[in-house]
């Protein structure tokens, strides 16, 4: 197993250690909205495990996949504001 | 019917059994006219199959009786559509009816002539037009039939609608009341107690029959699943042609692909048919199915996010008409009940013609073929 | 999709403490035990990975264990349906799974309540927990101002957790009473374990303000939070900071077991003494049978691994220690019950529901979960009412609706995965 990952986040190559979360890689990109909300607030992760899909992201053209328990895979694509 | 003698002095004209969105239709109109209206119901505003729906506003064609009311409340619902609040929905995408094979595209020739004859606007798509207006459905299909004016509306939202504005006119609401029966002086709760009314109006759904003897109405369960937001992904209230051919075998469960898009992108995923069963919960193989055939008529349904499935029982009747006038052997008591799965379409019409025939007005529509004693329904053995 | 199958004498769903001791000593007598978890591994949240800290000895001790065992672990799978008796179906990111089983032993642990404020929903306030979580998994948080609030033991481990990594933590803000928190102390006395704990989470958190009878009130930023007002008595006073870590103690996750029908009394999945639920052949253990931490966790997971290989025997040895963890629990459980007065956090304007954005005023009108859901969508997203039910629980005394599959959003097509052919590959 490598011991870095390049993902892109928003078109930017973000490198991260692997078995990072996606969520982390995307704080660690400086986001800390990951998507705004039905009436258009910022959100960004609340409960960290995978319950309450606040940081709900778009990977791989896939719409709302929770973040925070999916880990980075070399050449994943990800897009906040899924 | 409502004649002056019957007027009770101390309670209500109306009393009507039912917040669902035929109870509110009804409790609307009645108060339109000037009736003292009741709306009982043991359960929230449209906690029964109103809420279990997907709110397609359809005009159908099984029959010339189901087309004039369907046609007749499509059209209510469509000049009521400038007023309803935002939380309503309401959105005129059209129905699409697919057809997958030359067998169904003559279907939708023959509902083409049927339609335009009767002034309903409606377009044949051909396999190109038909991947231009849903891109997602598969390719293969044959073509289709857009009738451009029916609607969608989210229903619990509608029927609250309808009783708040009842209530404006003077309706009174009562929830958790439990009615027990439906005597001469109007219901009898489960306390004991009776709500004086000149008329009480059976419009309980699928609890109509335990409220009063001598009708059938039968609880037909369907599965619905809708899906996170994915806005554009889905344009028109699809439907399969297949479905007809389906949806009244009375002794089958059946299955069929029908979709619908939600104003805020969210994506209903319906439909399927049971008779028989009275469960609520899933029915896990027949989700299944009916998960198959929407993937089939819609691949890329497969990677989209579901957020919750569910199950509603619809109120059926015999002849896939509804109930709609007076009990045939209780004139204190009224029926607007027995509407399947077009409660949501036909209740604006069916709350008309109901106080047409309290009022003795005359009606836009002939309500013979909707009145409760009609030749046909009752079985030959009753 | 095509779905991978496993058929197993024992499946434990949850990987943490609980479902850990309990998978290892199920295989203890050769039974063939298949674990799955959400998290991508082994240890739930509270032995959650660290990626730069080595974890305790008593959570090297147990994860040693599994892995030296014949227990199989599958992770990043959420079990969301169960398509026919005897059978779990799970997806993946890119899979989609279904189990066999003889038993089911169900660890599905504990979440923490939200409760809601306004700023709540603002990015970079987090669960106590939930800030943990996303540190241990790699977010830096070196130099950070953080106001750790709400209530419960985790608060505490939390403050300890980020102080060590760094981070500056302003303030410890606990909603109960000093009062209750002295009641609990007291029987702390009784437990040598957990006041040395106490004792070395006290050191460790030395200068950092615990305030008792204090909660956040409002937190406020422009694109996250930048301050939190908080309060204690007639005393309101801001504090600035890059997170709030907030979360008002913990809360079972019944809704798997709900699901398959299991008797919920007061929250908690009931169970016998040998934590069999209501439905025969079905365990549960750990904190998803009601919030009793780590000790009591691996006790209840002993007790089911051993009873569902028919060693009862061996279970009943595990029954005056459970005991006394249970008493200490329910001890827990008292002093950080919740104030009335955090009723009166949201505004009319406060979003109570995030995926709908549903505010207080709109809800207050409702008579019930179920109207409220018909009429202003308060839990009908994603989230399914993990967050906004319990928060609607206490602000309006609202019990939720019944489960149904799917547990979890997922996609459409892994209810109906094509099978791997007449050879499935089962393990």
């Amino acid at each position: 197993m490598p011991e870095f990952v390049t993902i892109w986040i928003n078109g930017s190559a973000v490198r991260v250690p692997a078995g990072t979360p996606v969520s982390i890689a995307v704080l660690m990109a400086g986001h800390s909205e990951f998507r705004r909300s039905v009436s258009g607030e910022p959100r960004g992760p609340l409960c960290g495990m995978g319950i309450c899909m606040e940081c709900r992201v778009q990977i791989d053209n896939q719409a709302h996949c929770r973040s925070c328990q999916i880990l980075c895979q070399e050449g994943m694509t990800v897009r906040t504001h899924d | 019917m409502l004649g002056h003698s019957k007027m009770t002095t101390a309670g209500f004209d109306v009393a009507i059994v039912g917040a669902g969105v035929v109870g509110a239709a009804c409790a609307l109109e009645c108060a339109r006219a000037g009736l003292r209206v009741i709306v009982l119901d043991r359960d929230p505003i449209g906690g029964g199959t109103t809420g279990a729906g997907m709110g397609h506003l359809v005009v159908m064609d099984d029959s010339e009786a189901q087309f004039a009311l369907t046609r007749f409340s499509c059209s209510l619902w469509n000049e009521r559509g400038v007023e309803l609040p935002p939380e309503v929905e309401y959105q005129k995408c059209g129905t699409i009816w697919v057809a997958a094979d030359e067998v169904e595209m003559a279907e939708v020739h023959r509902k083409q002539d049927f339609y335009s004859s009767r002034g309903v606007a409606v377009e044949v798509l051909d396999y190109r037009q038909l991947a231009e207006a849903e891109p997602n459905l598969r390719e293969g299909l044959v073509g289709g039939l857009l009738v451009r004016d029916d609607s969608v509306l989210y229903p619990p939202c509608a029927t609250r609608f309808l009783i708040e504005k009842a209530q404006q006119q003077g309706a009174v609401l009562r929830l958790n009341s439990t009615v027990a029966s439906l005597g001469s002086h109007g219901p009898v709760l489960s306390d004991g107690s009776v709500v004086s009314a000149g008329i009480t109006v059976n419009a309980a759904g699928i609890s109509s029959p335990q409220l009063v003897a001598g009708i059938e109405v039968q609880p037909r369960k369907g599965h619905l699943l809708i899906t996170d937001r994915y806005p554009g992904f889905l344009n028109h209230q699809v439907v399969e042609l297949g479905y007809l051919k389906r949806a009244h075998s009375v002794t089958s469960d059946s299955v069929a692909f029908n979709v619908q898009p939600r104003k805020n992108g969210q994506i209903l995923i319906g439909s399927s048919r049971q008779y028989g069963n009275r469960e609520k919960g899933i029915d896990a193989l027949l989700l299944r199915q009916m998960i198959r055939q929407a993937t089939e008529y819609m691949p890329e349904l497969k990677n989209l996010s579901t957020i919750r499935a569910w199950t509603g029982f619809r109120p059926a009747t015999r002849d896939n008409l509804p109930f709609i006038g007076p009990h045939p052997n209780n004139e204190n008591i009224c029926l607007a009940t027995g509407h399947e799965g077009l409660g949501i379409t036909t209740s604006l019409a069916t709350a008309e013609l109901l106080v047409d025939q309290l009022l003795k007005r005359p009606s836009k529509i002939p309500y013979e073929p909707y009145l409760p004693g009609r030749s046909g329904e009752r079985r030959a053995d009753a | 999709m095509i779905e991978q199958r496993y058929r197993t004498d024992i499946l434990v769903v949850g990987a943490g403490p609980a479902g850990v001791a309990a998978a290892f000593r199920a295989a203890e007598s050769g039974a063939r035990v298949l674990v799955v978890d959400d998290n991508p591994q082994c240890g739930g949240q509270i032995w959650r990975a660290d990626s730069k800290k080595a974890l305790d000895k008593d959570a090297t001790k147990w994860l040693d264990r599994i892995r030296d065992s014949s227990v199989k672990f599958l992770g990043g799978l959420k079990v969301f349906d169960r398509p026919e008796p005897g059978v779990m179906r799970a997806e993946g990111f890119d899979q989609v799974v279904a189990c066999r089983f003889e038993k089911l032993i169900l660890a599905t642990g504990a979440r923490e309540r939200f409760l809601p404020f306004p700023g709540w929903t603002l990015p970079n306030v987090t669960g106590s927990g939930g800030l943990q979580a996303l540190v241990k998994a790699g977010l830096p948080i070196e130099g950070k101002r953080i106001v750790v609030a709400g209530s419960g033991p985790l608060l505490l481990a939390v403050a300890g957790y980020l102080k060590e990594r760094g981070a500056k933590i302003q303030i410890i803000a606990e909603q109960t009473r000093r009062f209750d928190l002295v009641k609990l102390g007291l029987r702390l006395l009784k437990c040598p374990k957990k006041l040395q704990q106490a004792f070395d989470l006290k050191m460790k958190l030395q200068g950092i303000p615990y305030l008792t009878n204090c909660w956040p009130v409002s937190a406020s930023g422009r694109n996250a939070v930048e301050s939190v007002t908080l309060q204690q008595g007639p005393k309101e006073w801001a504090v600035s900071c890059d997170y709030l870590a907030c979360g008002f103690h913990l809360l079972p996750n019944t809704e798997l077991a709900e699901l398959l029908g299991c008797r919920i009394e007061k929250g908690s999945v009931w169970v016998d003494e040998f934590q069999e639920t209501s439905v025969q052949g079905l365990y549960c253990v750990g904190e998803s049978c009601g919030v009793g931490g780590l000790e009591l966790a691996l006790v209840e997971g002993e007790v089911a691994g051993w009873a569902a290989t028919n060693l009862k025997e061996k279970a009943r040895e595990r029954f005056s220690e459970r005991r006394k963890w249970r008493g200490f629990a329910a001890g827990l459980n008292r002093a950080f019950e919740l104030r009335r007065e955090l009723k009166k956090l949201p505004t009319p304007e406060t979003f109570i529901c995030r995926c709908e954005d549903v505010p207080f005023s709109r809800l207050q009108s409702e008579h019930s979960w179920r109207s409220a859901k018909l009429q202003t969508r308060c839990g009908m997203g994603p989230c399914q009412g993990r967050v906004c039910g319990p928060a609607t629980e206490f602000l309006f005394g609202w019990k939720t609706e019944s489960v149904r599959p799917p547990v979890f959003p997922v996609r459409l097509g892994s209810f109906v995965p094509s099978s791997a052919g007449d050879a499935p590959a089962e393990s």
